[in-house]
């Protein structure tokens, strides 16, 4: 059978849902709760752009996600440069997009580009992934990526480090707006789509926090003003 | 009592006397609960927070015929196989169908409590293929052969020395002092297996109707890589994780994140709607998604209980519910723990045979009271209660009850008889705690009250007779 | 006001002092205070426990009892609530679902009502000891009460509150949860009774005298020379 049992539990719930349950979340609600935007009792995010970078690059703080402001984009050529010394880079994984072409191919390091057919060990082997991003979110200081902002589904996972080249323009301030410029990128949502909220962690062991548990250790946001 | 409940009651009385246990779980919540409250305090009103989350899942919960529909058909039209899989049996054969179609060997697997239920990767172990769990609290019990002990924090119970020494036996690999060290050590041996992998199985926290999406929730990353790099994807989905509107997650996803591990938001959240779409480079070929029942739809039917179908597997109730900080999560004997594990594990495996975890409650409402999507679960708990003496009275609590309820209703009664059991307050304080003492449960750990010397109605009686 | 009192059989039969207290602070403000000799339990052990039908008959008696109440006010948070909050629950769907509502909606636990209804705070009671609160589950999550106690206390000449870390968590007492998992019971208790001792009071309070059975139980046998009252006994020195 193709689809399973799909008729017999569809049935079942059908039946199921001929009693009515109690809506008792609705006690202590406000009243006309449905015509608030739910995301307006989250925690609030300013209105305006200066304001908004601030709370970015506060959240980026608390995840250990390093922000560093560019001015224009032969800046941004500047820091990945620096980037890629510091961290002592051999060879990284990209894509072509507007904000890194030109720094990335700057770098003269050997480029596995993910946006046409690679090797998956090939890209393993890199030391640093370097990607655009759909937006940057200003309320949880991550940001989100699909296969077309961010050269596919593994680059921005897979290499130890991560740096995503975005432009203010980009931030946003929750995620309500997130998935807006979602629908507007792509018309209906992509196959693939993730919020990245600080580089790789975990708690599991004694509950102390380590980074780098199986996605990248270390995450950089190049932020271009212009 | 059922055989279940026996071994409930060994196992609580065990860790109840486990000391050192009791100090190691309550310090490793210590930290969950202030970071949790700093969160919470950043909401603009984090209360209509709940109670909009709350709406969101009650919608979908009570229209999940419909949502299921759409969603199964977005998903499709994206190349997604959909599979209904109306029991855990079912769900198993499928998906043990899909690896051997596809050539699989080797399967890895980030977190699913869905999977757990269904015992998947034993069903999968059994035909031959190799699983790994790439999560790695998960990975950490998996070497150990033992259950998680948090469906959020699978390996919260154990020491740094102990997965030391489970890593050194199991792994081969060198000593190490800290938790990081041993991160590394796992980071190294789950880095060949993601990129070895034939297929990856993953779960799903939330599955969004309107776009045709699963979500899935993690801070490691091991979920992104299971279902990126392999080139067959099954995801297996409990349904009443459906959410209509891909703007609920705005809501649900921070929350989510803030009661289950005080975090403003958890570091990865993805969307998956389909295979490798033309236009993409990577990402599996070939992408599955079982929708499970396995008894949801016997929670459903009961409308009074029907909330606990809401349940984001946050944990948060886990965290505050102050049985499972002195019994521990194995104590359950079942895949969910907690008082959410309690209100839906008689449902899903048996009233008479789990009723004892609806019993096993001071019913003191810390989980209700923390419930980002307000499940009204200690009340459930009651309610259970009531439907397991319904079903089947306990031969001897029925006429204890039945003469408690007689002896009541006769204020008379009462008045003669109440001051003569205040009488063998001495006699019952001589042979507290001994076998033949019929409060031992009470006395065997603590003291009676002494007996006062007037009753209040023999207070009220001697005021009014004054005047 | 006329108030009726509503006496828990184990506070009548235990701690008569927390309803004594009672009458004394209602009389003391002025008011008519009667006691229906009728009543005896709330049912609560029989519902708790899973037998609706025998909780609901021992409620029946209570529904004749406060029949003509206009007002009813009690000494405990977990009997209360199983008034104000089980009581429809229990009722629903039978004759007498209205009364029951009605007597759900003029019940009071005692601190609210003083602090919410009566609006007082400050009853010239007096009491010098250093003090910690233990606030009873279903008073805190069933009626919502917390700054309640707090509030009249505050007022106590002599008393020093201080909070201790786990003030709302639970006891572990929960009825004939206590003798059912008497080991979890205990343990719960241990945690709670370490959590007053180390805030270093001579005395623990609550609004639930079950709950300090609980708590006292454990202390005694620890040997512990802290004592504990229930908040009206405390609040009746005067």
């Amino acid at each position: 059978m193709p689809n399973g049992s799909r008729e017999k539990i569809l049935q079942r719930i059908r039946e199921a849902l001929a009693v009515k349950a109690p809506a008792r979340h609705l006690a202590g609600a406000v009243t006309g709760l449905s015509d608030h935007r739910p995301q307006d009792w989250l925690p609030p995010v300013p209105s305006s752009v200066a304001e908004r970078i601030s709370l970015f690059e506060k959240n980026s703080l608390d995840l250990k996600t390093e922000v560093r402001c560019c001015a224009d984009a032969s800046a941004v050529a500047i820091e990945l440069a620096a980037l890629a010394r510091e961290n002592a880079w051999k060879s990284i994984g990209s894509h072509h997009f507007v904000l890194g072409n030109e720094a990335v191919s700057a770098l003269g390091l050997p480029v596995v580009f993910t946006d046409q057919p690679y090797e998956t060990a090939d890209l393993e082997r890199c030391d640093a992934g370097i990607s655009g991003c759909d937006c940057l979110v200003a309320q949880t200081g991550g940001l989100l990526v699909t296969s077309a902002s961010a050269g596919g589904r593994v680059l921005s996972v897979l290499p130890p480090h991560h740096v995503v080249i975005a432009s203010a323009a980009q931030l946003v301030g929750d995620l309500a707006d997130a998935f807006a410029v979602l629908r507007k990128n792509h018309g209906s949502p992509p196959a693939f789509a993730s919020f990245i909220t600080g580089p790789s962690r975990t708690g599991d062991i004694e509950r102390i926090l380590v980074l780098g548990a199986h996605g990248p250790k270390k995450l950089t946001v190049l932020l271009v003003q212009a | 009592m059922s055989a279940e409940s026996l071994q409930f009651h060994r196992d609580a009385d065990r860790l109840t006397h486990d000391l050192q246990h009791r100090a190691w779980i309550q310090k490793a919540l210590g930290g969950y609960y202030i970071k949790r409250d700093e969160q919470k305090a950043k909401y603009t009103d984090w209360q209509q927070a709940r109670s909009s989350a709350a709406a969101a899942k009650y919608e979908a919960v009570n229209h999940l015929d419909k949502y299921l529909v759409e969603l199964s058909d977005k998903l499709a039209a994206r190349g997604t196989k959909v599979f209904w899989a109306a029991d855990g049996a079912e769900a198993a054969e499928y998906i043990a169908s899909v690896a051997r179609d596809a050539g699989v060997k080797r399967i890895i697997k980030s977190k699913t409590m869905t999977g757990e239920e269904i015992h998947l990767p034993q069903a999968l172990e059994k035909a031959g293929l190799e699983v790994v769990e790439s999560d790695l609290g998960e990975f950490i019990v998996q070497l150990r052969g033992e259950p998680p002990y948090h469906i959020v924090f699978p390996s919260m119970h154990l020491t740094r020395g102990e997965i030391d020494d489970t890593f050194q036996r199991k792994l081969g690999s060198a000593h190490a002092d800290t938790p990081e060290e041993l991160t590394m050590i796992a980071r190294g041996v789950m880095r060949q297996k993601y990129c070895e992998a034939d297929m990856g199985i993953s779960g799903a926290n939330f599955a969004v109707a309107e776009t045709g999406h699963i979500s899935i929730t993690e801070n490691e990353g091991n979920a992104r890589l299971s279902t990126s790099l392999p080139k067959v994807l099954v995801s297996i989905v409990g349904i009443e994780k459906v959410v209509p509107k891909l703007d609920d997650l705005a809501v649900l996803l921070p929350m989510l994140a803030t009661a289950g591990a005080a975090q403003n938001m958890t570091c990865y959240n993805t969307l998956l709607g389909g295979p490798r779409q033309p236009g993409e480079t990577d990402g599996p070929t070939e992408f599955h998604v079982v929708l499970l029942d396995n008894r949801r739809t016997a929670l459903l039917a009961d409308a009074e209980q029907r909330d606990a179908l809401h349940c984001i597997r946050c944990g948060a109730c886990l965290n505050v519910c102050p049985i499972f900080k002195n019994i521990g999560g194995h104590s359950y004997g079942t895949t969910y723990q907690g008082p959410i594990g309690s209100v839906i594990t008689p449902h899903l495996r048996g009233l008479q045979s789990w009723k004892h975890l609806s019993f096993s409650s001071s019913l003191c409402g810390a989980c209700a009271e923390t419930c980002p999507v307000k499940i009204d679960l200690h009340h459930h708990l009651l309610q259970s209660r009531r439907n397991a003496i319904a079903q089947m009275p306990v031969w001897w609590e029925k006429p204890i009850f039945s003469g408690f309820a007689w002896f009541m209703r006769r204020p008379g009664l009462y008045r003669f008889a109440a001051p003569m059991l205040r009488l063998a307050a001495p006699l019952l304080h001589a042979i507290r705690g001994n076998d033949i003492d019929p409060l031992s449960m009470w006395t065997r750990t603590r003291d009676l009250p002494p007996a006062p010397p007037q009753s209040f109605k023999e207070y009220w009686r001697d005021k009014n007779a004054k005047r | 006001m006329k108030i009726t009192l509503f006496i828990p059989c184990f506070i009548d039969q235990y701690y008569p002092g927390a309803g004594i207290g009672m009458v004394r602070i209602l009389e003391k403000l002025g008011h008519i205070v009667e006691y229906p000799d009728s009543q005896t339990c709330c049912g609560q052990p029989a519902f708790n426990s899973g037998y609706w039908d025998e909780a609901r008959a021992v409620a029946e008696s209570m529904l004749d009892a406060f029949r003509d109440a206009e007002v009813v006010v009690g000494v405990s948070g977990s009997c209360g609530a199983m008034l104000k909050v089980f009581y429809p629950e229990l009722f629903h769907g039978h004759p007498r679902e209205v009364e029951a509502k009605a007597l759900a909606a003029k019940t009071h636990e005692f601190s609210s009502f003083l602090v919410n209804v009566l609006g007082v705070g400050d009853l010239g009671a007096s009491f010098p000891v250093k003090a910690t609160f233990h606030d009873g589950c279903h008073g805190l999550r069933e009626l919502g009460i917390k700054k309640e106690p707090r509030g009249l206390l505050k007022h106590v000449r002599g008393l020093e509150l201080v909070e201790m870390k786990e003030a709302e968590t639970c006891c572990g007492f929960g009825g004939t949860f206590s003798v059912k998992f008497p080991e979890i019971s205990t343990a719960m208790g241990e945690v709670k009774c370490a959590s007053i001792l180390e805030t270093g009071a001579d005395m623990v309070i609550s609004n639930d005298s079950s709950c300090l059975m609980q708590i006292q139980g454990l202390f005694d046998r620890q040997g512990q020379k802290i004592k504990s009252m229930h908040l009206a006994e405390v609040l009746a020195h005067f």
